[in-house]
């Protein structure tokens, strides 16, 4: 027998006690890792790439969902300092399965392209894009892990809008690839041809979701976009126009706030798990007065006998973290590849995984600490009278 | 050779504002090998001088020395290596640690040295042997007779081989026949191991076993009746 298997054959006195409580531990170290997973992979950008410089997002001012009208394109183009114009939409739609969720936008082809020229496509691909009204486009990581290949029909049900007909299901068919670049981690857009989908849809026609700019000088990014706003400021759909690198703060503030909210749940969580193990170890401690006071007797020392209490409450604490985190890891195997379209790489760091053992331990020296001192203090004569 | 010394021993307890007196100046002598019973009534101090003798508590006054060793000028962990090395302890209700296998509860006092495991669980189980208990050693405390109990604390105390055992009431709750076989072991240990032994009871009959019997009264010790 060890120091280590005498701590756990302590920690089994009450068997039902222990269990119930390293589950507890379990369960919110599963929820510590998961949640810090969701927010590493948000805060890692969510796999979106790093914003162009030199492009503005125009989107409605008050809602994503107010449309905007196609013949502002023009008048976009014509402030002043603007390059290019093109536009996108929200298609959203389920490919066979809610599970399989990836972003998808009717854009046009060629000027979406000359847009985001840091996604890589085939002339030839692209020119089938451009002139097949029901073509389609999807990144190559997609096309791989579904398992297309060019030349297939892609059916998605869509549940924003329906076909004039009154149907939902739309088909499109796949006629190129494209790459998108080394540092982004989300799969990327499946690009379907507005044209298309503009004249085929039952309500909307002639508005976008959004336009995207590119502009000859960034220094003049305000400026421009204030004109652009300016052009829409009294019309039934005003604008608001900022730069993507603006945009990608606005989101990351969204995840601040998010984070900070995972933080609250955490908390509140961990609260609760010190007040039930602290309560356990406290009871432990009650209970093993007298036989504490015998290991004083046969030689342990004030010191080994607090380190003895202490090691049990990290040990519990330990083991509840290293299932729990097991577990979260196994969760991010199973549900990880669901998550990618929506969050890019889901999967448990080692930094997260370190920290829940770090947390662990700070929870185990917190629970232990009292019940620790208390045992280092313990007079062996009055805890045998008290027998 | 003498083991144990006491001059002068007085220990007083506070008792919220009392100071109440349990040794009042106990002088005694233990040789090397003896068998002492230490009997009298409820607290007339037979526990509070052994716990004296067995270095887990401190005198008020005077000094305990115990194998050449003054106790008093050792700090609480120096106490606690020379308990684990020098003493062994017996008590009434065998305070085994009920989690813990016979094997295993006889194994404890071995964490505190530098053996190998190997080693520790040997030790366990010539110690269980010398007891009559080897055949119990996967048992746990709960599965045992109270005299069976109190052999593996007997393996427990003299496990790692101290010169020295303390027993307080070791047969306080066995019937007759029961502390008769604890008796024997004790002899057992004191004629063939050459432990020394010092047995607080109430018992006459257990005091027969012991080579000496002193009697305590009020703190003092009153009368030897060996």
């Amino acid at each position: 027998m060890s120091r280590l298997g005498f701590m756990w054959a302590n920690l089994f006195r009450r068997p039902v006690r222990t269990w119930l409580t390293l589950v507890s531990v379990m369960i919110a170290f599963l929820l510590f890792v998961l949640l810090r997973t969701v927010s590493h992979s948000f805060s890692e950008g969510g796999g979106f790439g790093e914003p162009g410089i030199d492009r503005l997002m125009v989107s409605p001012k008050y809602s994503i969902i107010d449309p905007l009208p196609i013949s502002a394109l023009q008048q976009i183009a014509g402030v002043d300092g603007v390059l290019a114009v093109t536009h996108g939409d929200w298609f959203g739609g389920v490919y066979q399965d809610r599970a399989n969720f990836f972003p998808k936008y009717p854009v046009k082809p060629i000027p979406h392209f000359e847009m985001y020229s840091e996604y890589l496509i085939d002339p030839q691909h692209l020119e089938a894009f451009a002139n097949t009204r029901t073509g389609a486009v999807a990144p190559l990581a997609m096309a791989v892990k579904y398992g297309w290949k060019v030349g297939d029909k892609i059916p998605i049900e869509g549940d924003i809008w329906a076909k004039k007909d009154g149907s939902r299901n739309w088909e499109f068919d796949l006629v190129g690839t494209y790459a998108a670049p080394e540092d982004q981690q989300q799969p990327g857009v499946f690009l379907l041809n507005y044209a298309y989908f503009d004249e085929a849809r039952d309500f909307g026609e002639g508005t976008v979701g959004w336009f995207t700019v590119r502009i000859a000088d960034t220094e003049r990014a305000a400026e421009i976009a204030n004109a652009i706003d300016a052009l829409f400021t009294n019309s039934l759909n005003p604008t608001r126009t900022m730069t993507e690198a603006e945009q990608a703060r606005q989101f990351m503030q969204q995840i601040g706030d998010i984070e900070l909210m995972m933080t609250g749940i955490l908390a509140a969580v961990f609260f609760t798990i010190l007040l039930l193990t602290g309560n356990t170890m406290a009871q432990a401690l009650r209970e093993r007065v007298p036989e504490l006071a015998v290991l004083k007797t046969i030689g342990f020392s004030d010191g080994a006998v607090a380190a003895l209490v202490l090691g049990e409450a990290l040990l519990l604490c330990a083991v509840g973290a290293l299932l729990g985190t097991a577990l979260a890891i196994g969760a991010a195997v199973v549900i990880g590849p669901g998550m990618e379209e929506a969050m890019g790489v889901f999967e448990v760091s080692g930094s997260t995984a370190a920290s829940a053992l770090g947390l662990s331990a700070l929870l185990g020296l917190v629970v232990g600490a009292v019940p620790s001192f208390t045992a280092q203090r313990l007079s062996i004569v009055d805890a045998l009278r008290k027998q | 050779m003498t083991v144990v010394s006491c001059k002068g021993v007085e220990k007083t307890f506070i008792k919220g504002r009392e100071s109440v007196e349990v040794l009042a100046g106990i002088n005694l002598e233990i040789e090397e090998g003896d068998f002492l019973a230490l009997m009298g009534p409820s607290g007339s101090g037979k526990t509070t001088l052994l716990n004296l003798i067995g270095g887990l508590d401190h005198p008020s006054a005077g000094s305990v020395v115990v194998g050449g060793q003054p106790l008093a000028e050792m700090s609480a962990k120096q106490l606690a290596k020379w308990r684990s090395a020098n003493v062994g302890f017996i008590f009434q209700f065998y305070n085994l640690l009920p989690v813990l296998s016979a094997q295993r509860n006889v194994e404890l006092p071995l964490l505190l040295t530098a053996l190998s495991s190997k080693q520790r669980q040997a030790n366990a189980a010539a110690a269980l042997q010398i007891v009559g208990l080897a055949d119990r050693a996967k048992h746990k405390p709960g599965e045992l007779s109270g005299g069976q109990q109190q052999r593996v604390a007997i393996a427990r105390a003299i496990v790692a081989d101290p010169g020295l055992l303390v027993c307080d009431e070791p047969t306080g709750d066995l019937d007759r026949d029961t502390a008769d076989e604890i008796l024997k072991l004790l002899e057992t240990l004191n004629g063939e191991y050459g432990k020394t032994i010092i047995m607080v009871t109430h018992d006459p009959k257990a005091a027969e076993h012991a080579a000496q019997v002193l009697r305590m009264d009020k703190g003092l010790l009153v009368e030897n009746a060996a």
